[in-house]
């Protein structure tokens, strides 16, 4: 399976999202500057996280007109996994991929730190892997992942079951409902704040978020390799 | 030329996690008076005149890229200036 890591001026998480990856997966990963005008040879999409366009205006706001974002809409609308993490997830709201937005963190704080999630929804493929109502540990490091949306779509997230992760023991950012993640109405775009891909190891401190790497693979291969 | 001042500020219905830690500091300087603190951002634009209506164009600029309306509410004001 072969996964492009969209690079924007400012991300600083592609690294470790292209390392867990190659290194850890054992699968394709490549690079792709904002610039570029098509993901059509790519099977998943990946959206790092760090500080797009220094998050002037508001976080994720400028890429959200990049190039290649119109074909991450493409990608999204034709099934294909796209994951947002951190500001990735911040770009997915902005381009609208995602309903809600973020706002400052209720302590005004950038928080860094090994945050505990609770997987609400174990069958997506993101989250296959891992038992319904299973608790992992992933690092957060935001000032901007208090989730909010407007009362109607909070009804339809819980509805649909869009909402995939939520913080567990603590809520360290005051977001709605302690929401971590959501996916669209179909499955196939999912935004969290916490970073999967620092936690794909135990030398770093825990292998939780391979699992989700491990998901997108599975279903994938599923769906597109025959088997005899 | 037009100038064109925008006031972005949070939705009345979204809390404003700054406004409230600036509103605390004001009571702790004994200024009760104060019963809200809404804190949003200010932008300055010269536009040069064309043919689409600037109204139509600083509307569109607002909703598209300039305030994220899930969140925010925006206002402007347009003054005509003579071009430097």
């Amino acid at each position: 399976m072969k996964f492009a890591v969209i690079v924007f001026p400012g991300s600083n998480c592609d690294s470790d999202m292209y390392h867990a990856i190659r290194d850890e997966l054992g699968e394709e990963a490549e690079f792709i500057w904002h610039t570029e005008k098509s993901l059509a040879s790519y099977d998943g999409i990946l959206l790092p996280g760090g500080f797009s366009y220094g998050d002037y205006l508001r976080s994720g706001a400028i890429a959200r007109f990049s190039n290649v974002m119109s074909e991450v809409i493409k990608a999204a609308e034709a099934g294909k996994p796209v994951l947002g993490v951190c500001n990735g997830f911040q770009i997915l709201l902005e381009a609208g991929l995602l309903p809600g937005a973020m706002r400052r963190n209720k302590d005004l704080k950038f928080i860094c730190r090994q945050q505990k999630l609770k997987v609400q929804n174990s069958r997506t493929l993101f989250t296959n892997a891992y038992e319904e109502g299973e608790v992992i540990s992933v690092p957060i490091a935001h000032g901007e992942g208090n989730y909010y949306c407007d009362e109607q779509t909070l009804e339809e997230l819980k509805q649909n079951n869009q909402i995939i992760f939520t913080y567990h023991g603590d809520n360290p950012n005051g977001s709605l409902e302690d929401i971590a993640g959501i996916t669209n109405k179909n499955g196939n775009v999912l935004g969290m704040m916490p970073h999967p891909e620092r936690a794909v190891d135990s030398l770093l401190g825990s292998a939780d978020g391979l699992k989700l790497f491990q998901s997108i693979v599975k279903s994938w291969r599923e769906s597109h390799v025959v088997t005899a | 030329m037009y100038k064109v001042k925008v006031y972005i500020t949070l939705r009345e219905s979204v809390l404003d996690p700054q406004g409230t830690a600036v509103q605390q500091s004001l009571h702790s300087m004994a200024y009760n008076e104060v019963k809200d603190v809404r804190i949003g951002k200010y932008l300055e634009l010269s536009l040069e005149k064309s043919d689409r209506d600037v109204d139509q164009v600083v509307k569109e600029m607002c909703e598209k890229l300039l305030a994220n309306t899930v969140i925010e509410d925006y206002r402007y004001e347009v003054e005509e200036v003579v071009a430097q």
